[in-house]
This record gives structure tokens, C-alpha cells and sequence, in this order.
């Protein structure tokens, strides 16, 4: 027993300008009153502003009736309901449009990537040339060009082009749908259990492998596990295969499923022109990995299969995911641009609420609030992925 | 010993590697896959491009009058862009008066072009800029020297497109390097402050950024004091690219390594005198190339202006052509047309960008 620890001499308080520490408060106490004071005028200033035009405030005007029609939505809507069933049908819109956008771009943008370094000239050249023309144009003259090229290029809907069941003329795409059954239902069941055993069987399989260096089917297996879960599902379901095929009538293409133009417009429109910032992406991902990873990966004897899935892509993955992500973010909110051409996304559905109701403020504090939720669930998931595709350093 | 000669056969001669068959069966059809693609891909644009070629030059019209441009068989009707071309260019400023919007961009562009040569990268150019921009806003709005009083309502087309981009650009530049600080500060209150503007910003769309300035601003201000509608855009627009500037001057921050810092420290630097002479040179050096990323996002982003009604070039499109019955259905050629300027003038800057890029690296390469 000698001595007992040594405590550290308690920290100096020092209130002088000499202390860096000091002067940091001092600075971080300014910001805030001078923040919170900028905050406050502009709302008071608001406030007075607001009750001297006789401008209402809050969000009561949700629960009106909107008296105003959407020209697409998932659900039937008709103006007598309320506005916030307009902004919800705002916000599925804008999600059916940026989610199945950003699938589509992510093959076509891949696509062109890799096609930057094709053995061949042709698509080489292809694919540059796509990304600079496409990038270095406005999204909004973009969307409007296809609109026009929806609108007024294409025929009426009494000579639309057909293509089997499809049909494009002016009114849109127009398409068989499927008449809903049980069959369906249990089918998508069947898919689902399919899923889980697909993704079963290949945990056993890479298990497999690595225990014994065995090689197990991986792809081909899992693959028909789906599919056949599908087709069992739907077997049993009574095999429904009853379509609504549409046809030309007297003024449209009438039954089945359709497209709007506005919705096609939108959706081409985003999805090629965030393509050309998806393939420069996949293109410097690519870059990045050494070259000598490719021939390392050749001199142990993997095919060009293998190599690309084993050793380039899990490299390039970790370059390509954060930029990635900016750009799906992006193309969800420029989807918002969809109110230039009239397709009722949440920003159209807000643009007629401000009209309508004079709520400008909490109008914009919706959209605004749709958006930040989107892009934090969007960079939320997308961390998530991530952190799984990261180096795993020990 | 008699030897008898008996000479080998000789070996064929090498491969061509140079030459057009060569280069074709390596680039083009060097295996089945290729050969497929080109063919493919050949096939398409050998059947699309004449068909644009047609459509745009062979069977296309630049006569002035919509009716010779209906007629059957006629192409693109450029009568339309050369009929309308003032009113696209310049929007809603007088006519007799376009001369100015004229100089005033024809100036515009050269001190661009100037700025971007590296013999003038000195500070009197700073001092060339705020002279250049005085003289633009004078030639614009007038009532001095005898100029008529233009109001900033009927400003349009290019000179306002113009404008909008290098104003937003240039204030926005001061409040990112700030904010970019700020983010890497070791003050957690400002951190934090600089750290919510940016994700704030980041995570909505432009548009509705516009519609805020446009809506809310006159809401924020005292009563009585009305704020033009520009600034209200230029407002918008510049807090809107100063957040994503603010992203990309922090990657460079965040690059210099620690040593630079503490070195810096054991001089004697202050944390001004060490941002200012240690980090911040060699950050923005790094990060030129993706700075000039953001200037064409935010020339190409000024055309969503035209939603909040103010008339740049999208805008002016709009105006030519919308309410003219007459020339409506030739609204195509006319978005070829400014589609072209957007195209010349983002093309050149993206080329420029990657000379700068390959300039700063140049004392990187051995």
C-alpha cells in the first residue's frame, strides 16, 4: 500500500479572452442569440404580416373538403373529400413515380456505365455520348420535350400503335391488366414463401461451400425456388388468367390498365436523365478499382464471371453506394419538377391548396416535410447497405 | 561434312496491328458479342439518324410563316426559332431597348471567358467583377445617362438566365466557405447550426425552396417593405446552392490530414491564420473540379425559375410560343434551340472543368 492514485489537479476555470476555450463559448452564445433573434423577427414579422392581410393559419383546412379533382391516383378520388386525402394521393404519386424511376434508372444507368468500357467502339461512343448530351441539358426542358413528343407526336387514340395487347397513342400507354381473382392472391402468397426458401437454400449453399469448398448451385436453384413458388401459389389458387385487354373505342383506348402521359413524361424523363449521373457514377466505381485486382483476379483462375461478381463489383460497390444514394435522392425530389407538366404530384396538389386556401406557409411546410422524410428514409436505408458492403476491418 | 541449305519456311508475316482493319476487328467485331452489338447498335442509329438528318436539315424550312411550315412534307420549321428568336433571347424587355440585354450579356460572357484564363487570376479581377456587374445592372435597369427605366419585371430571356446564375453563384460562394468551416468546427452549438442548414436544404427539392422565397419571404419582411420578385429568386436560389457547395468544400476540408493542423498549431497560427494560409488553399485546390460540378447544376437549375413566373430562358420559350396560336405547334424547335444554348454553353464548362482538373493534378503525376 503506498500511494494511492495520483488525482489530476482540477481544470483551471478560465474566464479570460486569452482562452480558446472561453472565446468558443463566447462565439457559440453570440450565434444563438443572434439566430434566435434573426428567427423571431421573421416570425413576428410573419405573424403581423399574416393578421393584417387576414391570412388564416393553421392546419385546420385539412379536414375540408378539397373541390378540386385529381386526374390520377391510385384510389378513386372526387372533390368533395378532404385535403388531406389530396395530399395523400399527392404523396403516393410522387412515390409510384421516383420509386420505379429509380429502378429503371438504376439498369439503364448501370447499363451505360459498364458500357464505357466495352471492348467495342460503338457502344463506347454510345454511352459517352449519351451521358454528356443527357446531363448537360435542363431536366424541365427534358420533361417538357417528352411531354410534347407524348402529346402531340404520337397518333390519336383511334390509330394508337399497337404492339399485341399494348396500345400508345395520345391518351397514353394502355395495357392488359389481369382481373383480380384469389388465384392472384395466393400467387403472391406463393412468391413470398418462395422468397424465404430461395434465400434459404442459398445460406445453406454459400454454408456449404465454405465448409467443404463444394460448389452448390447458388443462383439457379434459389431462382426456381421463386418462380415455383409463384406457379404453385397460383395453381392453387384456381389458375385465374382472365385479362382486361383494352381496346379502341369511339374518343380513347378504352378498359384495361392505362398510363397517363403525364406519368410517362415524368417517368422517361427522370429516368434518362438521371441515368446519365447513375452511369458516371457505376463508371468512376469501376475506375476505381486497381487494375491489378482484375489480373490478380484472372492469374487465380476466375472466370470473367467471377471476377466481375467476386472481386470488381464488392470494390466497386464501396465507391458507388454513397454517391448512389445522392442520386436517388435526387430524383425523387426533382420528380417535384412533375408540376410543370401537370402531373398531380404532391408539389401540384400543394401549388392548387395554396390557390385555393391562401395556405401558403403550411402548404410548403407539407411538401417540405414529405421530402425531408423521403430523403432521410432514402439515406437511412441506403447507410444501412452501406455499412454491409463496407471493408470489414477486424 | 557437306552441308546443304535447306531454309525453314519462312513464318508468315505479323499481324497488321495498325491501320483501319485492324483498329475495326478491335474495336468493332472482334468476337461474336461485339459483332452482334455493332451490328445492333449500328442498325438502330443508321436508321434513326438519317430520319433526324431529314427531319432537321433536308426537309426542314427557314421561311418566316407558319402556314409554308403546315404543309405537308415540310421538316423542322426554323422559321419559328428565327421569327421568335428576340423574344426568346430577351424575353419581355422593350424592343427598341434589346440592345442593351445585348451588351450587357455580350459583357457578361467576357469577363466568364476572361475569368477563366489563368494569366488573369489576379486581384484586380475581383475588383473587374463588381465594375462588370455594376455596368450589367446600369445597362439593364437604366434611368441614369439617358437610358430609359427598365423595372427588374421585364427583364428575360438569356440576360436574366445569365445573371441569375452568376449572382446566386458568387453570393452563395462566401456563405458555403463559412458554413463548410463550420461544419468541421469543435464548437458543437455551430456545428450543429451549419449542420441542420445544410441537410435542411439538401433534402428538398428546389422548387419548393422557390416557392418559399416567393410565397414566404414577402411574409418574413417588416410591413410596407415589399422585396422584388429577383431578389426574391436570387435569395432562393443562392441559400439553395450554398448548401450543397457547403457539402463539397467540407470533402476537401476533411481530406487535409490532421498533421497540416497541428503543425500549424505549433507554429503559432491562430485558427483564422490556419484556415486561411493552411487548410483552405489546399481544400479548394482539391476540390475545384467538383465546385464546377455545382456551377453547371446551378446555370442548368436556374430554368426552373420560369415555375415561379420570372422569365429567363425556359421562361421566354414559354412566352414566344404558348399564346401564339400560329406558331404553337413549333414549340419543338424551339426548345431544340435553347436546348442548344443550355447544351454550348454547360458542354464548355464541363470541358473546362476537366482541364482544370487535369492542370490541378499535374503536380500529383511523376
Amino acid at each position: 500500500m503506498t500511494e494511492s492514485v495520483r488525482k489530476l489537479p482540477p481544470k483551471k476555470k478560465n474566464y479570460s479572452w486569452r482562452s480558446q476555450e472561453f472565446r468558443g463559448k463566447i462565439y457559440q452564445v453570440i450565434m444563438i442569440v443572434v439566430v434566435a433573434a434573426v428567427l423571431l423577427t421573421l416570425f413576428s414579422n410573419m405573424a403581423s404580416n399574416m393578421k393584417a392581410r387576414g391570412i388564416q393559419s393553421g392546419f385546420d383546412f385539412l379536414n375540408q373538403p378539397a373541390g378540386f379533382d385529381i386526374g390520377e391516383s391510385l384510389t378513386s378520388f372526387d372533390s368533395a373529400q378532404h385535403y388531406w386525402v389530396a395530399f395523400l394521393i399527392g404523396l403516393s404519386n410522387t412515390l409510384r413515380v421516383a420509386i420505379i424511376g429509380i429502378v429503371l434508372t438504376t439498369i439503364l444507368g448501370t447499363l451505360l456505365g459498364v458500357g464505357r468500357f466495352s471492348r467495342n467502339a460503338l457502344v463506347r461512343g454510345f454511352c459517352a455520348s449519351y451521358v454528356s448530351f443527357f446531363r448537360n441539358i435542363p431536366l424541365l426542358l427534358q420533361l417538357f420535350m417528352w411531354y410534347i413528343l407524348f402529346t402531340e407526336v404520337l397518333p390519336d387514340a383511334k390509330e394508337a400503335w399497337q404492339a399485341g395487347n399494348f396500345y400508345l397513342s395520345k391518351g397514353g400507354l394502355s395495357f392488359p391488366k389481369p382481373i383480380w381473382a384469389t388465384g392472384h392472391l395466393t400467387a403472391v402468397a406463393g412468391l413470398l414463401v418462395g422468397i424465404v426458401g430461395a434465400w434459404w437454400i442459398r445460406r445453406r449453399a454459400v454454408a456449404h461451400f465454405e465448409s467443404t469448398g463444394q460448389v452448390k448451385s447458388m443462383f439457379w436453384m434459389p431462382l426456381a425456388a421463386v418462380v415455383g413458388g409463384a406457379i404453385i401459389g397460383w395453381l392453387a389458387g384456381g389458375m385465374p388468367t382472365d385479362f382486361d385487354t383494352p381496346k379502341i373505342g369511339e374518343f380513347a383506348v378504352e378498359n384495361g390498365g392505362a398510363l397517363t402521359p403525364e406519368f410517362l413524361a415524368v417517368l422517361l424523363g427522370l429516368t434518362v436523365y438521371t441515368a446519365a449521373f447513375v452511369a458516371e457514377v457505376v463508371r468512376s466505381g469501376i475506375a476505381s478499382v486497381p487494375g491489378g485486382q482484375s489480373e490478380a483476379a484472372r492469374a487465380v483462375g476466375l472466370n470473367r464471371n467471377q471476377e466481375m461478381r467476386l472481386v470488381m463489383l464488392p470494390q466497386a460497390l464501396r465507391v458507388i453506394i454513397p454517391p448512389m444514394t445522392n442520386q436517388y435522392l435526387n430524383l425523387t425530389k426533382n420528380s417535384s419538377l412533375a408540376v410543370a407538366i401537370g402531373y398531380p404530384d404532391v408539389v401540384s396538389i400543394a401549388n392548387t391548396a395554396i390557390n385555393q386556401t391562401g395556405r401558403a406557409v403550411e402548404s410548403i411546410a407539407i411538401v417540405m416535410a414529405v421530402y425531408l422524410f423521403t430523403s432521410l428514409a432514402t439515406s437511412f436505408f441506403m447507410n444501412w447497405y452501406n455499412t454491409r458492403s463496407a471493408i470489414k476491418e477486424r | 561434312m557437306t552441308y546443304s541449305f535447306t531454309p525453314i519456311t519462312p513464318r508468315p508475316s505479323p499481324v497488321k496491328t495498325d491501320g483501319i482493319v485492324p483498329w475495326l476487328r478491335a474495336n468493332l467485331f472482334g468476337d461474336l458479342k461485339t459483332t452482334i452489338a455493332t451490328v445492333l447498335l449500328g442498325g438502330i442509329l443508321l436508321w434513326l439518324i438519317p430520319q433526324l438528318l431529314d427531319w432537321a436539315v433536308f426537309r426542314a424550312t427557314t421561311v418566316t410563316n407558319a402556314d409554308a411550315c403546315r404543309a405537308t412534307g415540310v421538316g423542322a420549321c426554323w422559321g419559328a426559332v428565327i421569327e421568335k428568336h428576340r423574344l426568346i433571347f430577351f424575353g419581355r424587355y422593350p424592343f427598341e431597348e434589346q440592345w442593351r440585354p445585348f451588351v450587357a450579356t455580350l459583357l457578361m460572357v467576357g469577363m466568364i471567358v476572361v475569368s477563366c484564363i489563368r494569366v488573369f487570376w489576379r486581384p484586380w479581377l475581383a475588383a473587374m467583377w463588381l465594375a462588370g456587374l455594376a455596368v450589367f445592372f446600369v445597362l439593364m435597369y437604366g434611368s441614369v445617362f439617358g437610358l430609359s427605366k427598365v423595372e427588374t419585371d421585364r427583364w428575360g430571356g438569356f440576360p436574366l438566365t445569365m445573371l441569375l446564375a452568376t449572382l446566386s453563384i458568387g453570393m452563395a460562394f462566401p456563405i458555403a466557405l463559412l458554413v463548410g468551416i463550420g461544419r468541421t468546427s469543435k464548437l458543437p452549438a455551430i456545428r450543429a447550426f451549419c449542420t441542420i442548414y445544410v441537410e435542411l436544404i439538401r433534402g428538398v427539392p428546389l422548387i419548393s425552396v422557390l416557392f418559399m422565397a416567393s410565397f414566404m419571404l414577402p411574409l418574413f419582411m417588416p410591413q410596407g417593405f415589399s422585396v422584388d420578385v429577383l431578389i426574391r429568386v436570387l435569395v432562393g436560389i443562392t441559400l439553395f446552392t450554398a448548401a450543397y457547395m457547403a457539402e463539397v468544400i467540407r470533402g476537401g476540408l476533411q481530406a487535409i490530414p490532421k498533421g497540416q493542423v497541428e503543425a500549424a498549431a505549433t507554429l503559432g497560427l491562430s485558427y483564422w491564420q490556419t484556415q486561411r494560409k493552411i487548410v483552405l488553399p489546399q481544400a479548394m485546390a482539391m476540390v475545384v473540379p467538383s465546385l464546377m460540378n455545382n456551377f453547371i447544376a446551378v446555370f442548368i437549375d436556374t430554368s426552373l425559375v420560369t415555375i415561379v413566373s420570372l422569365y429567363e430562358l425556359m421562361g421566354s420559350h414559354g412566352l414566344a410560343f404558348n399564346s401564339d396560336a400560329d406558331w404553337r405547334p413549333f414549340k419543338i424547335e424551339g426548345y431544340i434551340f435553347i436546348a442548344l444554348i443550355y447544351f454550348t454553353f454547360c458542354f464548355a464548362m464541363a470541358r473546362y472543368s476537366a482541364w482544370v482538373e487535369k492542370q490541378a493534378n499535374k503536380g500529383r503525376m511523376r
